[in-house]
């Protein structure tokens, strides 16, 4: 069980939010031809994964329904920080 | 194995460890300490190969590699005790009815290894076929049922779709009234699948890996992976550094992490699968039961306690804590399919890695460091690929070449964009 403190609603229960991953800056495909895709195919299936500190985007799905940058331990699922997408912190 | 090659019982016998009913007599009336299943050696300065990872697969390539090759200048190297990762924490269920070609066919191999693996290796590793019952809540899940089992007679496999008086004839306790939230409307049934003593079968394959020469050691970890140009060289390790021509990262958990060392991105994220045991009861459920959309499965062992698995936590993580709510949701998930098991109660839950990957689909064989292989991206599927995981990997080891088996579980599948896409993996819902 996980503990979120959410910037909007305080601290929630991490099954009321929806996680989608480590933010991963997402290349660009314009002009590109499908055999120089190499990038766009590492983006797509490559993982850090590793152990330690990553910043993962989460949606507050069951609360405010905000984006949610959240830092996360991968070991320790510790948390040191939950922004809101979007603004400035 | 080579024809006139003393077989590995006999090998056994000759150092005085083989296992039978008469030595087990003999020793229980003389007393005394039974000889140690495997060795402690030093750490050689040379290995031929080195297997990060003394867990199923990684003892399973060891034991297939001086068997079927004659390569035992091996060791294998792991962080903590023998089996104590993925393979001892898994739900020790086997059964080869997934739903890709390639899928069946390679589960299949492995059902065939572990119907042989305790003659052959003189170690009983309690393996019973009892049957294998995946269930169908919804019309589109019994039409996946439908095709799973079409995939799978087309290849031999005993696999057909049963009906809800079937199923109450094999499992009584179960509830096929379709009074329930998620009805029965029939289900997948498996006669060749069932449960093995997870343990056993990792202690087997350590144990006669030993005999043939393999170098285990444990509480021992790999600390980097030393590549010169774009060939591997060795390892280093908390006892010392190591050269080898080969290194086989055989991890579970901690493949990424690993596979980093030498530079190698993996498409894996890592996520903790919870389980649990009850109590043990009298023995009343045969079958291993599995529903998809209920996230759950059941079996019950030999000691007569039920094992629960469920579906990987919902985010990433190397944390093997459990939560409260999983043990709530698996309590009324279980309840669901059977309402007269309210009473029991739970004796411990744990939790184990997965490494998921895009595709539900391991990814082994050679990776663009030369000499550098992986076992890896086992999500919920790695036990009962032990074996042919095993024999596979040693065999694209020692010859150089992709066997037939594994070719569509190559790394570069992501880069050329022929991902397998199996979806009769335990994590996928129906």
């Amino acid at each position: 069980m996980l503990l979120i403190e959410c910037p909007h609603c305080g601290p929630r229960n991490s099954s009321e939010f929806s996680y989608s991953g480590p933010i991963k800056p997402r290349p660009s495909i314009e002009g590109l031809a499908p055999e120089d895709r190499a990038e766009w195919r590492r983006y797509l299936y490559e993982e850090d994964n590793h152990a330690g500190f990553a910043t993962e985007r989460w949606f507050h799905v069951s609360g405010c329904r905000k984006f949610l940058n959240i830092e996360r331990h991968s070991v320790t699922n510790e948390i040191t920080s939950v922004l809101t997408v979007g603004e400035v912190s | 194995m080579r024809q006139g090659e003393p077989t590995l019982a006999k090998q056994a016998g000759r150092t005085g460890r083989k296992f039978s009913a008469l030595s087990l007599i003999r020793k229980g009336m003389r007393g005394g300490d039974w000889p140690r299943v495997w060795r402690h050696h030093d750490l050689a300065p040379t290995y031929d190969v080195v297997i990060v990872g003394g867990g199923l697969h990684g003892l399973a390539t060891a034991h297939y590699l001086a068997q079927n090759h004659g390569i035992t200048n091996v060791a294998v190297i792991e962080k903590s005790y023998i089996g104590s990762g993925g393979s001892g924490r898994n739900t020790a269920i086997i059964r080869s009815n997934y739903l890709t070609p390639e899928g069946v066919a390679f589960y299949n191999r492995s059902v065939h290894l572990f119907e042989r693996l305790s003659q052959d290796l003189n170690f009983n590793v309690m393996f019973e076929q009892r049957g294998h019952m995946t269930l169908a809540h919804s019309d589109a899940s019994l039409r996946t049922m439908r095709w799973r089992a079409e995939v799978n007679k087309l290849q031999g496999i005993d696999s057909e779709v049963i009906t809800p008086e079937e199923i109450q004839k094999l499992v009584p306790l179960m509830d096929v009234s379709g009074q329930a939230r998620y009805p029965i409307l029939g289900a997948l049934w498996h006669p060749p699948g069932g449960i093995a003593r997870h343990d056993a079968v990792v202690w087997t394959y350590a144990r006669s890996a030993d005999a043939q020469g393999v170098h285990l050691h444990m509480n021992t970890e790999v600390t980097g992976i030393d590549v010169k140009g774009d060939k591997v060289v060795g390892v280093r390790t908390s006892r010392g550094d190591v050269s080898a021509p080969i290194v086989i990262n055989c991890t579970a958990g901690w493949s990424s992490i690993i596979s980093d060392m030498v530079g190698v991105k993996m498409p894996i994220h890592t996520r903790p699968l919870q389980a649990a045991v009850t109590e043990p009861v009298k023995s009343f459920l045969d079958p291993v039961i599995v529903s998809g959309s209920l996230h759950v499965y059941v079996s019950q062992t030999a000691r007569g306690e039920l094992v629960f698995g469920a579906a990987t936590d919902p985010f990433a993580s190397y944390s093997t804590r459990g939560s409260l709510e999983f043990i709530e949701s698996l309590a009324g998930h279980v309840l669901q399919l059977m309402p007269s098991l309210a009473k029991l109660r739970l004796l411990r839950q744990w939790a184990g890695l997965c490494d998921m990957t895009p595709d539900f689909s391991p990814i082994i064989g050679p990776t663009p460091v030369d000499g550098f292989y992986v076992d890896v991206g086992w999500g919920t599927y790695g036990f009962k690929a032990g074996p042919v995981a095993g024999e596979q990997t040693a065999e694209a080891v020692a010859t150089g070449r992709i066997p037939k088996l594994i070719e569509a579980f190559q790394l570069d599948r992501f880069e050329k964009g022929t991902l397998t896409g199996e979806k009769g993996a335990a994590a996928v819902g129906h």
